[in-house]
């Protein structure tokens, strides 16, 4: 059937043609966004349930911080770079399938690589897939930038995460275990066997830090301390 | 000629948060007495230390907050609070837990949500409920209660233990199950209720049942406050009412594996939960209908999670699970205002 091939093929170069509006790239506003302004973990709130839940000690936040920045930084590459062949109806299908697949490949690249990490991250790897950070970035950055400043943007982003990550799993490691970095040996191998950090001898520990509900005190505190710097930078 | 005019409300009460918190305080006094009675000294430095560590984190937190200090530590109401704390605390407890559960009580659960009047959870089991889930092995460490002359350990020795100065006593030997707790592990480990009752020294001799007393001497304050209204009867009435129904209930149907009644209002923190800690004026429910729902609410949850929880008591739990539904309850409970239809739409 010629004539629908014909038409296809229209449609496939009108939809070529469309010149986008050219957005210019401001690296330094894509780091600063990534890492503070509109950091995902403080500001957007997005991904909090993989934020919350794995954040026990430094090394898993450490872990699934990595995991996300490296799933970030692709899917936003991928994303930018099919950008001008991906029909507006059919985008949110093909972000799914594009984070899916670079997902499981990191899924099983964990599991290769440090098989005792993805023992303790379990179940919160393979939902990278539905962190809300991800798809957003896609949709509200990817989808409308060039490949770098996508690609820079889903770096920064990542990082920005992996940092609050970091930084709750210190929190709570710090005041439910009196430690740091331990089981550094997961991620690390054997080198990191003494890292651990015993930061006060004898602690008790107050096991409130290491359950849930330490994870939500500890993100409120990080959003309170935020504001206050923010308005001390403002004034 | 001008007249002096006045809106509404024409009667209006003399009470002072202060006043309140001061009667409130005094009736609080008998059922302390009896516990220090059977528990000694570390009843007694329970109270002054967690009143100390309340009224200083509440002035720092005001100091941060700007906020005028000796106006708002002058309402009481952070040594009503420690007070309430540390009657739930086991005697001869380390003195930094203590501070640990008021940092949570007064800054967390207080002044972060804006101070007196703006707490959503009764400040004073949020403590204790951090307390319990984070050092439930301390938590447990209630001393055998003997008269007060025939305690093991003396104003100095109990001093030593709570600062840690190189003493740790052989606990083991020196505290008892509470009643609840004997109940509750007796239960699991498959022993008939009967049973329990004959082993345990608390529960086969009502006189040396040092709960009991303690129960009725917070019941005796309980009512005196009741009588000079400064707590309604909804909270405490609809409570037992909804705790008794729940424990007759069960235990006439099996009496072997359920708890007689008597035990469940007379033990543990039954008394003093009805009728100081779910009557709290800023987290409770305020309209009357909503009181008496509010109250057996947590009834139905403390017999819910002693009988079937991990933990042997409730009331804290209880409490702020009922805490979290009081903006709803009131939205339902409005009363009418004279004059209008009934005006919240279902």
């Amino acid at each position: 059937m010629p004539e629908t091939t014909e038409t296809a093929e229209t449609a496939l170069d009108h939809i070529a043609i469309v010149e986008e509006p050219k957005i210019s790239a401001d690296y330094k506003k894509i780091m600063l966004d990534g890492l503070w302004n509109n950091n995902p973990g403080l500001i957007q709130l997005l991904g909090l349930c993989p934020l919350l839940a794995v954040t026990g000690n430094l090394i898993n936040g450490l872990g699934l911080g990595l995991a996300t920045l490296v799933t970030l930084t692709i899917s936003n590459s991928a994303i930018s770079a099919t950008r001008r062949w991906v029909r507006k109806e059919i985008r949110i299908p093909f972000y799914v399938l594009v984070i899916a697949s670079i997902v499981t490949m990191i899924e099983m690249l964990m599991h290769a690589i440090t098989p005792e990490l993805y023992g303790v991250l379990g179940i919160f790897v393979p939902l990278i897939v539905t962190n809300c950070v991800i798809i957003g970035r896609a949709e509200a950055f990817a989808s409308k930038h060039e490949l770098m400043p996508a690609a820079f943007d889903g770096f920064m982003m990542g990082l920005g995460f992996t940092l609050v990550l970091v930084t709750l799993g210190a929190m709570r490691e710090l005041v439910g275990n009196g430690s740091l970095f331990a089981d550094a040996s997961v991620m690390f191998g054997d080198i990191a066997k003494n890292w651990t950090i015993q930061v006060f001898d004898h602690y008790q520990g107050l096991l409130l830090a290491i359950l849930p509900p330490g994870a939500f005190i500890g993100m409120g505190f990080l959003i309170a301390i935020k504001n206050v710097i923010d308005k001390k930078i403002g004034k | 000629m001008q007249f002096k005019i006045r809106t509404s409300p024409f009667f209006n009460s003399s009470n002072s948060v202060r006043s309140i918190m001061l009667q409130v305080l005094l009736a609080l006094i008998p059922g302390t007495l009896v516990m220090t009675y059977f528990f000694g000294w570390g009843i007694l430095f329970n109270i002054v230390l967690s009143v100390f560590f309340a009224v200083s984190l509440e002035a720092l937190a005001l100091l941060i907050r700007k906020r005028p200090v000796l106006v708002f530590l002058g309402d009481f109401s952070a040594i009503v609070t420690g007070w309430l704390f540390a009657l739930s605390l086991p005697p001869l407890i380390p003195w930094w837990i203590v501070l640990v559960g008021i940092f949570f009580a007064i800054i967390i659960a207080k002044q972060l949500y804006g101070g007196l009047g703006y707490n959503p959870f009764n400040p004073a089991m949020v403590g204790f409920a951090v307390l319990i889930i984070s050092f439930p092995l301390e938590m447990g460490l209630w001393l055998k209660a003997t008269s007060f002359a025939e305690q093991s350990f003396g104003f100095i020795d109990s001093l030593r233990i709570v600062f840690g100065a190189n003493m740790s006593p052989d606990w083991d030997a020196i505290t008892m199950p509470t009643p609840l707790d004997a109940v509750k592990t007796g239960l699991l480990t498959g022993m008939d209720y009967t049973e329990i009752v004959r082993k345990s020294r608390y529960l086969s001799d009502s006189f040396s049942n040092t709960w009991m007393w303690s129960g009725l001497a917070f019941a005796a304050g309980g009512i005196w406050l009741l009588y000079k209204k400064i707590i309604h009867w909804q909270i405490p009435v609809a409570l037992l009412l909804s705790l008794l129904f729940f424990s007759v209930v069960f235990h006439l149907y099996s009496p072997q594996h359920y708890a007689s009644p008597v035990l469940h209002m007379l033990s543990g923190a039954t008394m003093l939960g009805a009728f100081f800690i779910a009557t709290d004026p800023v987290s409770a429910s305020t309209t009357p209908l909503g009181k008496l729902i509010y109250g057996a609410g947590i009834g139905v949850f403390i017999y819910i999670i002693r009988v079937w929880g991990s933990y042997p008591d409730a009331m804290a739990f209880s409490v702020l699970i009922m805490n979290m539904a009081v903006p709803m309850i009131d939205y339902y409970t409005q009363p009418r205002v004279l004059g209008h239809k009934r005006k919240v739409d279902l």
